[in-house]
């Protein structure tokens, strides 16, 4: 069924839309963004005012962009999702001449008070795209090779500016992200391996190009690579943030070692401790118990909005619901993995929980997205 | 699009299956992460913890202060000084050599200071390094002031050792220093202070034997540093106790006379209390400040003292072994006397020698004494005599007589070094050389001479057991920790009372009786008359040639082939209380070089002061005044208990 099927007299409507939210899904939100108030306030050594309020502001923002998102229709979002696509590539080329340089890397304009990521911003807008597309695509055509072609440039352009900036982590994130959406939208399986198998043999040749003048990929990148196989080869130069991060999280132990009590991180041994790394903290202070625990709020934030997109008829909501939770996935898992040494550290933060600019606000809207698709989804 | 409901349907199935297989993709993932996490924080968790630990928690040591060294009425002899100085630590410096040219603009660094900084710094890039100590309080507050301009630099205040009475101890107490790796090296548990850089250990003496009372035990202190390594809190502290203090038997105004006394010859004097063996003084002359060695001794200053011909740094008193010569003879007659091989009026013809063989043992007097008996053999310490009574006793009587008087026998003394003199006997010679002993070598014995040695401590001891008739021991530690330490059991040595009543009569004699050896340094005071006996031992052999040509006068030949100078002694001889030996090295007579110091010296002992001038024969009073003028002594005051640098 497409939306002009939709029998909009059951759709609801007005502040009675506040009724039909996922409400599970906004308490789970909250609830993990409140473990990142609790962890900021932490590493800040008690202090609210370094990181924990800034970031209770943003998450007040962002709800209410959630909210407002919400309650426009999905079908509104849908028609916009080519705008909002060629904005966030205007911005991502904008900031390739007029943004600010931070830790090394092109990523934020300044607008006034704001800071916008455009990364952060392409991240949703090339999940509404394709969604879009396979829902205006003919099903039969869907593993057509001229319409696969079609949503590999749509990803692979803002990957490539990204990748220039250089940003590994949302490179890869566009990348999955797109990718996701493409498998669930159904192209064939035919398409994924033969991708894999390429990306096998790129992974080859990014190795190769190393030291050459065509070398694909920065030097910071190769020895972040070189640290992550081998940290202990420099456990004070490169590998010092991943022997530390290992320490903080397996000095924990079951029960970890108290709220405020985590020495790593308090003793500043932690790097980016409170972006990036916050998960170790958390780690070091609640331990096993308390990482695993909101692992499973994730999880459960996983699952509803699964069962929201497999309970949702509308293909484009479906799309989106899956996109946007599939790129949620994957921020937790390459940030978890990255930290717990099961990937090299690329600069992805812990979804809702690291202090950082504009993310929290955009994925707060990216769930107002989901809701607005689960509210307007037809009945 | 429009879209069909068939197509509809296909395309929510799709989707479904699609998203199935993504969500068990994922969950696999979940899975794998949970696994990770559980490996790290359950299984691993004690040794990340431990690593947390080191991370971030320091413990430091706390180096307890030094156990001071009192003398016997409580003066401090060593103690503790403040000692500001500046340490680096690599680590954190960054550049040391920029730090270390900053630090230069404000206080004055040597090139050894930099150099040696620079190695040991590399050896332990994370430990305080000392750069410079022993500054004055405006260099380090000048430093104090720039610290945050120089990174790593931090500037501490400290205990260093002080000896305030300097030479006067540098031999009974020896000094302290850095530890070594030579120090390390000997020990097989070392205590962790020793990784505390430059913490001082005693290196000689009393500061080395007592090393395990002094030293006392480490406190510590446990810091969080943050990863740079500044100190966030103090977690714990536990403070050291400090080292035991000790009080030894020196008096130090006596131990300061007696090494104003000694001079800059080439000589020992030791004063034993008789009734208790308390040493109240043990002097070695010339002598060194061993606040150099403290402070880390220069290369020139350390050249000066190791090529002077006076030996300064040997401690003669203990180390030094001498042929004891004709103090020796006591020895020889109470061993012929108690054998009954001689009695106490028998008389011996002296000739002026002695024939055994062809070979002919010479009297110092070359004209003879005559018929002598024992009070005439020691009072003009005719060899003859000795010659005689020794050949009829044996050696072996000999030897053993020796060792009831302390010779030949090693005092358990917390000195460094002490040397256990020898009492020869035939079994020695045949262990040492394979050689028989022969009636010749009974002869050189019977005098103090050829191979019998004796220390000074050793000679001062005998002096000791003659005026007591008892076996006295000699004591250095009074007192550890407030606890004394029990004088030693001084039994009866068994002998003849008439016997060593005639010899002592016979040591009355030598310094009051004009014809005397040390006629001319009795004291006249009768209730301190002293009772002695002079020694020379030759460093050489008179040859025929000088003989012939007559002997050669001491004064004559270079300084280091003259006659050792020797005079034990004891006082009050009605009641005597000290016994004093005195040995001058190359002196020459000891009648004229180690009588008139000995006497001083127990005279000085007796009064505890300089004593009034009236126990001095009236002809030498006004000498004796001049002597005491040109004598420089501590103040009323005494030591001050330690001082803080200028």
């Amino acid at each position: 069924m497409s939306y002009l099927e939709y029998n909009v007299k059951t759709i609801p409507t007005g502040l009675r839309k506040v009724l039909y939210f996922n409400w599970p899904l906004v308490l789970l939100v909250a609830a993990v963004a409140a473990v990142g108030f609790l962890m900021l306030y932490s590493v800040a050594g008690g202090r609210l005012e370094v990181w924990a309020e800034p970031q209770m502001k943003r998450f007040a923002v962002g709800m209410t962009a959630m909210l407002v998102i919400g309650f426009v229709p999905i079908w509104f979002w849908r028609n916009i999702s080519a705008v909002a696509y060629l904005l966030a590539l205007l911005l991502l080329v904008a900031v390739e001449f007029f943004g600010s340089i931070g830790m090394g890397a092109q990523r934020w304009i300044e607008l006034g008070p704001l800071r916008l990521q455009p990364s952060e911003l392409m991240k949703v807008a090339l999940v509404m795209l394709l969604a879009a597309y396979y829902d205006w695509l003919d099903i039969k055509k869907t593993s057509h090779p001229l319409w696969v072609l079609i949503p590999v440039l749509i990803i692979l352009t803002p990957t490539v500016l990204v990748l220039k900036q250089p940003d590994l982590g949302t490179a890869i994130l566009l990348l999955a992200g797109g990718g996701l959406v493409m498998f669930v939208a159904g192209v064939s399986l035919w398409y994924f391996g033969t991708v894999i198998a390429l990306s096998v043999a790129l992974i080859f040749a990014v190795f190769e190009s190393r030291g050459t003048d065509w070398q694909l990929i920065e030097d910071y990148q190769f020895r972040r690579i070189d640290t992550f196989l081998d940290p202990s080869s420099d456990p004070l130069g490169a590998g010092y943030n991943i022997t530390q991060a290992q320490i903080a999280l397996g000095s924990g132990g079951w029960t970890g070692r108290g709220f405020m009590q985590g020495s790593q991180s308090r003793l500043n041994f932690l790097p980016e401790k409170h972006t990036d790394f916050i998960f170790t903290t958390l780690a070091e202070e609640f331990g096993f118990v308390g990482a695993v625990s909101l692992l499973a709020l994730y999880v459960l934030i996983l699952v509803f909005c699964v069962q929201s997109a497999l309970s949702n008829r509308d293909r484009f909501s479906s799309l989106l619901i899956l996109g946007i939770s599939g790129t949620f996935f994957l921020f937790f898992m390459v940030n978890m993995s990255m930290v717990t040494g099961l990937m090299p550290v690329v600069g992805v933060p812990l979804p809702l929980v690291s202090y950082g600019g504009t993310a929290m606000i955009i994925l707060l809207g990216a769930f107002g997205l989901v809701q607005s698709a689960h509210i307007h989804r037809p009945r | 699009m429009r879209r069909s409901p068939r197509d509809s349907q296909e395309s929510h199935r799709k989707i479904s299956r699609r998203a199935l297989l993504l969500t068990s993709v994922q969950a696999v993932l979940v899975g794998t992460l949970a696994f990770r996490m559980r490996y790290l924080q359950v299984d691993q968790a004690d040794e990340f913890r431990l690593l947390a630990e080191e991370n971030s928690i320091k413990i430091r040591l706390l180096p307890p202060a030094r156990g001071l060294i009192h003398d016997r009425n409580g003066a401090v002899v060593a103690g503790n000084e403040q000692n500001y100085r500046i340490t680096i630590i690599k680590e954190d410096a960054g550049d040391t050599e920029d730090v270390l040219d900053r630090l230069g603009r404000l206080v004055p660094l040597t090139e050894e200071d930099r150099e040696r900084t620079l190695k040991e710094a590399g050896r332990t890039p994370t430990l305080p390094i000392t750069v410079a100590d022993r500054l004055s309080w405006e260099e380090f507050s000048r430093v104090a002031v720039n610290a945050p301009a120089l990174p790593g630099i931090t500037t501490e205040v400290g205990l260093s050792r002080f000896y305030p009475l300097g030479p006067d101890f540098a031999h009974v107490l020896g000094y302290v220093g850095p530890v070594s790796d030579y120090d390390l090296s000997k020990m097989t548990d070392p205590d962790p202070l020793m990784k505390i850089p430059r913490f001082q250990i005693g290196k000689l003496g009393v500061e080395a034997k007592l090393e395990a009372d002094l030293r006392g035990k480490a406190g510590s202190r446990r810091i969080e540093v943050n990863s740079t390594g500044r100190v966030m809190r103090e977690l714990g502290r536990k403070d050291g106790d400090p080292g035991a203090n000790v009080r030894i038997t020196i008096d130090h105004r006596l131990q300061n006379y007696v090494q104003a006394r000694l001079g800059d010859e080439s000589a020992a004097a030791v004063v034993v209390d008789v009734r208790t063996g308390d040493i109240l003084s043990i002097n070695s002359a010339p002598s060194f400040d061993p606040n150099l060695f403290v402070r880390g001794i220069s290369g020139p200053d350390y050249r000066a003292l190791t090529e002077n011909d006076h030996r300064p740094l040997a401690d003669k008193s203990v180390q030094g072994a001498y042929p004891p010569g004709s103090t020796f003879k006591m020895v020889t007659a109470l061993a012929a006397l108690e054998a009954g091989v001689i009695g106490v009026g028998d008389t011996v013809y002296c000739p002026g020698f002695t024939k055994l063989g062809n070979r002919r043992f010479h009297c110092w007097r070359r004209g003879g004494h005559g018929h002598v008996n024992l009070n005439e053999s020691l009072q003009q310490s005719c060899d003859v005599y000795y010659y005689e009574v020794a050949q009829r006793v044996g050696i072996d009587k000999i030897a053993e007589m020796a060792r009831r008087l302390g010779i030949g026998v090693r005092f358990d003394l917390p000195m460094s070094a002490i040397s256990e003199g020898l009492a020869p006997d035939k079994n020695w010679k045949r262990s040492k050389y394979g050689k028989e002993w022969l009636v010749g070598d009974t002869l050189n014995s019977g005098i103090g001479q050829g191979y019998v040695l004796a220390s000074p401590l050793q000679l001062a001891v005998m002096a000791a057991r003659i005026a007591t008739g008892r076996s006295v021991t000699p004591r250095l530690v009074r007192a550890v920790d407030g606890q004394d330490v029990p004088l030693a059991e001084t039994p009866e040595l068994g002998l003849n009372e008439n016997i060593l009543r005639a010899v002592r009569k016979g040591m009355f004699d030598v310094s009051n009786s004009r014809r005397g050896t040390a006629y001319g340094s009795r004291i006249v005071d009768d209730t301190l008359r002293m009772a002695g006996k002079t020694g020379t031992s030759q460093v050489r052999n008179i040859t025929a040639a000088e003989r012939a040509r007559g002997v050669t006068r001491n004064e004559d030949l270079p300084w280091e082939r003259r006659d050792h100078a020797l005079f034990v002694c004891f006082a009050p001889f009605d009641a005597p209380r000290y016994a004093v030996s005195v040995v001058v090295e190359h002196g020459g007579g000891g009648s004229t070089a180690a009588a008139p110091i000995a006497r001083d010296i127990v005279l000085q002992a007796l009064a505890d002061g300089l004593p009034p001038l009236t126990a001095y024969p009236e002809n030498q009073r006004s000498r004796i005044e001049a002597e005491r003028e040109k004598l420089q002594l501590l103040g009323p005051d005494g030591p001050s208990g330690g001082r803080s640098r200028a």
